[in-house]
């Protein structure tokens, strides 16, 4: 039986993992992007939300707190970081404070567990840099952070050990006659123009632009802290990221259809989300930025993920917002469709385990020490704003890093608040020396975006 | 691994060597760590002359001036390709890592010289795409001094700090085309030499009030627009679409204080808070150079590195140093002070940095006038005198510069 996912995304690479436990089924992966989780899921903010905004009978509904829970057992076999930080929705007005007890009701029907309204003193005390205009606010301990590329660097690293094929930089135009017995598409941005080529007929989509600003000020939060949700979403956020910087974001702006591409911050864009993360949170201190960007997510004009199954292929289409807590509760449902379909057969020999790349940093001494005995690499720092060895680097090259992004987020080296000055010709070498690649060969990300251009006199 | 010294110096660049020879001399044990294989730190990509003037009496490239500096040091300990992973003030002791795997370092005096990072222009949040091409000026001169690779073919500077003034000239050397220097402040970055010599005789424009507003291109820099600024605001009808592969930014240092903060006493530009005598808010930990504040000079950071290594050995051996009796507290007209407490024992030589250029400047200690500098400018530092004799130097001392006009 072969299987082809279109997409190696969050949902992609969680549903060919699910499909590798099965006897008999080859899967094959295959993604645009010259790397895995580059797509919409590295265009969000890394939150696993607990699943008390989505209005109960939707589709999201359905899987976002299911698919909150099955994150904690991802991460234990994955060896992905994952937070449970919790969040706090902040409300500052009586009209506020009804959305909240909305919020618990969405709550109770979608199987939210632990949500609380929380009083102005206790929300400072659990969140002291909160704006003291703040009268009230909605506790809940299930939200989580994660770094969403090393979810699917991690479930596709998985997957490939369990037999699965991965092919980066293929682009698949068409799902029309595709060699494969099943076909999973889980294309993201593209999955409405991919459902239509297979002659499935879906609300279209189009892209929505979030923009972020990320600074060097760990610790101002610890909780995801929320505005109360509008009709347009979950609004601008300040959140912790799990590599202990400061997120803020994201903006929410509907672009035509064929803006696919188009990642570009803005200088409206920026300036409302300052505006509005300092609602919340006033002592963001700009001097400390690290860097902006933007990512696009594919939105619909149900506003609500669209999942059409049949006996030859599922498409997962609009996987917004909470596209990427319900991952996990998604990909078992689809690969349990496939299964009962196929009539396939679980295999014995699954291996659900994958160790992450050793960080000396957050290690104790003696496991330290015996790692650098065994790989003096590991204890020779190049990154230091963030503190990785050449053995991490060297690590994730063997992993499956090929451009400079690849080790950027499979390591957090160039991730720092330096942003690569110091140690991006380090890390050029070490990818010289294990690819036996030459410094002009060697990109960014994108096909193209070499980082040097000629030699010297 | 368990190790003892007298003095224990972190990093190994132009201010690190100069407190490993100033500790040495005055006879203590030191060592050194360094996260690079050699000394020398940024001396070593800077190929460029201008350095020595003070410390050797003659012009030096940076390799030439580690070089005979390296010769003056002759023999200490060391550990390169060292990470101190964290200092424990209290009980005079830090853990480092290296291939060797974790050693643990006790010190009876600490001199920090971790110097500066440059600021990315990425935190400059200006919008627009995020391809490959933009560079600091620092990694930009390490590409084509150090591994002689060329970061593109037409290039522009965003800011006119030294460093990107020279890599200005240097790019220009191996045949990038410069496209133009440009700094959002009304006056120049860096020093006025390197205007001189690195862009007026390159023909390579400076444009003032004027800086990058949105990026293009979605793998690889394809340009930029640029506008002119009036009070900060970006004039609309000034915008203008300039093509390039490459951008080089020079828009600051900071001082590299990472491993010490919350611990070590700094400022809002997070340089260290040191006396007349390099010392920090701990008895036996002193530091120097750029994490201090931004020199102009290197020499300087060598100068105050060996006043640092004198004064570490000097409480390593048991001796004692005089307390800190003064505050000098910055106020109208003067952004940056080098040392920031005195002990009034003796006169010594501080650095300044005014807030604005000033035809001429008048530097005041508690309102009194003490000199005057002819053409002031932030870009380059005033040295000032403090005399216990003259002045007051007690309590609150307050520093300020008022602009004259000639």
């Amino acid at each position: 039986m072969k299987i082809a996912v279109i997409g190696a995304g969050v949902v992609g690479s969680l549903i060919a993992r699910n499909l590798t436990r099965y006897k008999d089924v080859d899967v094959e992966i295959f993604e645009k992007l010259p790397d895995v989780g580059w797509g919409v899921t590295k265009a969000n903010s890394g939150v696993i939300h607990a699943g008390y905004d989505d209005e109960p009978e939707t589709v999201r509904a359905k899987y976002c707190a299911h698919g909150n829970a099955l994150y904690t057992k991802l991460s234990e076999e994955l060896g992905f970081p994952l937070k449970r930080t919790g969040s706090l929705v902040v409300a500052f007005n009586q009209e506020d404070i009804k959305i909240l007890e909305e919020l618990v009701d969405y709550g109770k029907k979608n199987g939210v567990e632990g949500l609380k309204i929380l009083s102005k003193y206790e929300s400072l005390e659990k969140e002291p840099n909160l704006s003291r205009e703040v009268v009230a606010s909605l506790w809940a301990p299930s939200t989580g952070i994660v770094g969403p590329w090393e979810v699917a660097q991690s479930v596709v690293e998985n997957a490939v050990k369990n037999g699965a094929k991965l092919h980066l930089s293929t682009e698949i135009k068409s799902l029309r006659a595709l060699p494969f017995d099943f076909v999973i598409n889980a294309s993201g941005l593209w999955a409405d123009e991919l459902a239509k080529s297979a002659g499935v007929k879906v609300t279209p989509l189009h892209p929505r632009k979030g923009e972020y600003i990320l600074l060097d000020q760990p610790q101002l939060v610890k909780t995801v802290v929320f505005p109360v949700p509008s009709k347009a979403g979950k609004g601008i956020l300040v959140l912790p990221t799990i590599h202990d910087t400061l997120l803020l974001g994201p903006t929410s702006e509907d672009l035509p259809p064929d803006y696919k591409e188009r990642t570009e911050t803005t200088i409206e864009g920026l300036a409302k989300i300052v505006e509005n993360a300092r609602k919340l949170v006033p002592s963001i201190n700009l001097s400390k930025s690290i860097r902006t960007f933007a990512g696009l997510r594919p939105e619909n004009e149900l506003k609500d993920f669209v999942i059409v199954k049949d006996d030859k292929m599922v498409n997962i289409v609009a996987t917004r917002s909470p596209g990427l807590t319900s991952a996990p509760a998604i990909a078992e449902d689809v690969a349990l469709w496939v299964a009962d379909i196929k009539k396939l057969k679980l295999r014995s020999d699954f291996d659900p385990y994958r160790k992450p790349i050793p960080r000396p940093y957050e290690m104790e001494d003696d496991e330290r020490n015996a790692l650098i005995k065994k790989e003096p690499a590991f204890g020779r720092v190049i990154c230091r704003c963030n503190k990785v060895t050449e053995g991490e680097v060297v690590e994730a090259i063997r992993r499956g890093a090929r451009t400079l992004d690849g080790v950027k987020l499979r390591t957090t080296a160039m991730f720092g608040r330096c942003q690569g000055s110091f140690c991006t010709v380090n890390i050029m070498k070490i990818m010289k020396k294990e690819l036996g690649e030459e410094f002009e060969e060697m990109e960014k990300n994108l096909l193209g975006s070499q980082v040097v251009d000629g030699v010297s006199r | 691994m368990k190790m003892k010294y007298d003095v224990v110096v972190l990093g190994g660049g132009a201010a690190g060597m100069g407190a490993v020879l100033g500790a040495k001399e005055n006879g203590a044990s030191v060592l050194l760590i360094e996260r690079e294989a050699s000394t020398g730190g940024v001396l070593n990509q800077c190929i460029h002359t201008g350095f020595g003037l003070h410390v050797f009496k003659t012009e030096l490239t940076g390799p030439e001036y580690h070089e005979i500096y390296k010769d003056k040091m002759g023999n200490f300990d060391a550990l390169y390709e060292t990470m101190v992973l964290s200092i424990d003030f209290d009980n005079d002791r830090m853990k480092a890592m290296n291939s060797d795997g974790i050693h643990d370092i006790e010190y009876e005096a600490l001199v920090l010289a971790t110097g500066a990072r440059e600021r990315p222009f990425e935190s400059l949040r200006i919008p627009g795409t995020r391809p490959a091409g933009i560079f600091t000026a620092g990694l930009a001169q390490k590409f084509v001094n150090l591994e002689n690779h060329l970061p593109g073919h037409r290039a522009i500077i965003v800011g006119s700090g030294d460093i990107g003034m020279i890599m200005a000239r240097r790019l220009t050397l191996e045949g990038v085309e410069i496209e133009g220097v440009y700094e959002i402040m009304p006056y120049p970055g860096g020093l006025t030499r390197n205007i001189a010599q690195c862009l007026e005789d390159f023909n390579i424009p400076l444009h003032l009030s004027t800086s990058v507003i949105k990026i293009h291109g979605k793998r690889r820099l394809e340009g930029v627009t640029v506008s002119k600024f009036e009070n900060g605001v970006p004039l609309k009808e000034s915008e203008r679409f300039v093509e390039c592969d490459t951008l080089v930014a020079s828009v600051g240092l900071i001082p590299e204080n990472d491993l010490v903060k919350r611990k070590i006493e700094m400022g809002s530009d997070e340089g260290i808070f040191v006396d007349d005598l390099m010392r920090t808010n701990y008895e036996n930990v002193f530091a120097c150079g750029n994490n201090v504040c931004i020199h102009d000079l290197v020499d300087f950071a060598t100068v105050e590195g060996e006043m640092a290594g004198r004064n570490a050995a000097v409480i390593a051996k048991g001796g004692s140093l005089p307390p800190r009796i003064g505050f000098l507290s910055p106020k109208e007209g003067i952004r940056i002070v080098s040392a920031r407490y005195t002990t009034a024992t003796a006169p010594f030589k501080i650095y300044i940095r005014v807030d604005r250029p000033m035809e001429i400047a008048t530097v005041n200690v508690n309102g009194k006038a003490i000199k005057a500098a002819v053409n002031a400018k932030p870009s380059e530092m005033i040295e000032v005198t403090l005399d216990p004799k003259k002045h007051d130097l007690k309590g609150k001392v307050e520093l300020s510069a008022k602009g004259v006009k000639r």
